[in-house]
């Protein structure tokens, strides 16, 4: 028996689009997902040309929720609208960015949501064959979104002459077996066709030259999770609801070392100081905050004073950090942020698939001397010599891994050189005899 | 002898793709799920199926982390130690569970029982620390939780 909670939090200023029949009895079930609106954006959207679903979906100003933030419509329109060869819809639920559990809950208790979402985008783009790249680990969701797809097959959501339209479109779930990089687009294209997740050359893009050569729109779980929503209330109040160029609602996973963990879904631009403080209740036992992770480890990491921040993707670039997936990590003024950095560095290097040089020495090589910081071995050089290894990693691979590694080294080290320093003067962690257990 | 049940799960899952070798990594895993490991057998069996040479199969198995070529123990305790897991001490959660087990990391037990790793993100960042047995998750851990755990399983065989 498994043992945990739903992990959507609950708070007076959340402004529920997606997460809104998450807690609902049964919010599973194919008739509970009807009785709520299920399935009617899906209905509307047939009425309409697929242009115009892709219009509507661009205007929404929705953008991608896995971390890079392009504009979904804008991503849907690059498809070719005659291809020789078949298009392809995949959704991207492989979440594995550190800090990020929020595709898990949208699975777990609204499965229909998201496979409305797919076929609307099959609509749009005219595909007739869609896959659900899940990873390994969360098999208990496969099952809930296998049990959804069939219900939606037999009830003629899914399928041949999908409504009555004439439309024919197939989903399937497709498992992963544990590989961060196959988060990654033309890696988890790679890993869809039986091979190793190693990333592909870009361009072509997927939306050109995708699986199995065909143009293919890759998304993400909550960016779809969107779509039929959109398509029902329109793109003008979807926009609405967050700021300009940065539409809708996010799915913020607050977690670390703050009072009320869980996954908030805000208005895009919420500002980060009122999401630690009124959404998620502050630090715990007084503690002063010290640094926040916006968005998944792989986003350059944000001082305390550099949190009064609207949490949208153009005003975190502004700062020079980024929304990414949503997962903020708070943490308080009793961590080591060596520790942090080495916490990073070793996933970092764990996960290289080591197809490209630079990140495959150089994330073992930042790994190896954090290793020796925080064990009290390292030499006055090391601070600049991990900024070095760091700044020849950036823009130098084929896929953002060796990027998401370099970027938060860079800003710790940047951003709390005096932890560093003090590490190198004591010869030990400062930290380590405090306990960081706030569990 | 691959089962009948994994037979027809086979069958399905190759259905699935105009490429038949795209079925190749669920295919290892539900074999792995039933088996216990990828065996020789599996990897002979799957490379038939779908058509592509043994070694095709094995560089898969290379690459993806869930899949392992000897058994593991029946319960797999899989601790995330990452960044949000490692703030609520999931350092110390991993410390718990290997003195307990009295095994390190990817280490089985004496009797094949348990075995033990430290893994990426499992994606239960806001309740952590966090960790799978097998495919169950459990949550907001506390050393009291493990042995409670631990001495369940033990008795469940």
């Amino acid at each position: 028996m498994p043992d945990y909670q739903n992990p959507m939090g609950n708070s007076p200023l959340e402004v529920k689009v997606i997460s809104r029949r998450i807690g609902i009895p049964n919010s599973t079930s194919l008739d509970v997902y009807l009785q709520n609106d299920g399935y009617k954006g899906l209905q509307k959207a047939l009425s309409m040309k697929p242009d115009d679903v892709c219009t509507e979906v661009k205007n929404s100003g929705l953008r991608g929720r896995g971390g890079a933030g392009f504009n979904t419509g804008m991503k849907w329109s690059f498809v070719p609208k005659q291809s020789p060869k078949p298009k392809f819809v995949v959704c991207n639920a492989d979440e594995s960015e550190p800090g990020t559990c929020k595709d898990r809950p949208l699975i777990e208790y609204d499965p229909h949501q998201l496979i409305e979402g797919i076929v609307i985008a099959g609509w749009a783009i005219q595909a007739h064959q869609g896959y659900i790249y899940i990873r390994g680990e969360y098999r208990y969701l496969m099952e809930i979104l296998d049990h959804a797809l069939a219900e939606a097959r037999a009830r003629g959501y899914l399928g041949k002459n999908i409504l009555g339209s004439g439309f024919d479109f197939e989903l399937h779930t497709h498992t992963g077996a544990g590989a961060y990089e196959c988060g990654e687009e033309t890696a988890l294209l790679n890993s869809l066709e039986g091979l190793r997740g190693y990333p592909r050359v870009k361009p072509p893009f997927p939306a050109v030259v995708g699986l199995y050569g065909g143009p293919t729109v890759i998304n993400n779980v909550e960016t779809l999770s969107n779509v039929p929503h959109i398509v029902l209330n329109g793109a003008d109040w979807y926009a609405k609801l967050g700021t300009p160029k940065n539409g809708g609602t996010r799915l913020f996973c607050l977690s670390g070392q703050i009072n009320k963990p869980g996954v908030y879904e805000l208005p895009m631009g919420f500002p980060l100081r009122r999401m630690i403080d009124e959404v998620g209740g502050g630090l715990p036992g007084g503690r002063k905050l010290k640094a926040v992770i916006p968005g998944g480890s792989s986003c350059p990491v944000l001082a305390a004073d550099e949190v009064d921040v609207p949490m949208d993707f153009d005003s975190l670039a502004k700062i020079g950090s980024m929304l990414g997936s949503g997962g903020v990590v708070i943490i308080d003024d009793q961590t080591c942020m060596v520790k942090v950095a080495r916490c990073i560095a070793r996933f970092y290097a764990n996960e290289s698939c080591g197809w490209c040089i630079p990140c495959r020495e150089g994330t073992n090589w930042m790994r190896g001397l954090l290793e020796r910081f925080h064990g009290g071995g390292a030499v006055p050089e090391d601070p600049d010599e991990l900024l070095d290894i760091a700044l020849n990693m950036l823009g130098k691979t084929l896929c953002p891994l060796g990027d998401a590694a370099a970027m938060p080294t860079i800003s710790l080290v940047k951003k709390f050189r005096n932890e560093f320093e003090e590490h190198l003067k004591l010869g030990y962690c400062p930290y380590e005899k405090k306990a960081v257990s706030v569990a | 002898m691959i089962s009948e049940a994994l037979n027809k799960k086979f069958d399905e899952l190759i259905s699935h793709y105009p490429l038949k070798r795209s079925a190749i990594v669920p295919m290892l895993l539900f074999a792995q799920d039933e088996i216990g490991y990828v065996s020789e057998e599996v990897i002979q069996e799957i490379a038939r199926r779908v058509e592509v040479r043994p070694i095709e199969v094995e560089e898969d198995i290379g690459y993806y982390a869930m899949l392992h070529r000897e058994p593991i123990g029946k319960y797999n305790f899989q601790v995330c130690t990452n960044i949000s897991c490692m703030l609520r001490g999931a350092d110390e959660i991993f410390e718990h569970c290997s003195k307990k087990l009295g095994i390190g990391h990817r280490q089985i037990s004496a009797d094949g029982r348990f075995s033990l790793e430290e893994v990426e993100c499992l994606g239960a960042c806001c309740g952590g620390p966090a960790m799978q047995v097998n495919y169950d998750y459990y949550e907001n851990l506390t050393p009291a939780k493990i042995d409670a755990l631990i001495a369940r399983l033990r008795g469940k065989g």
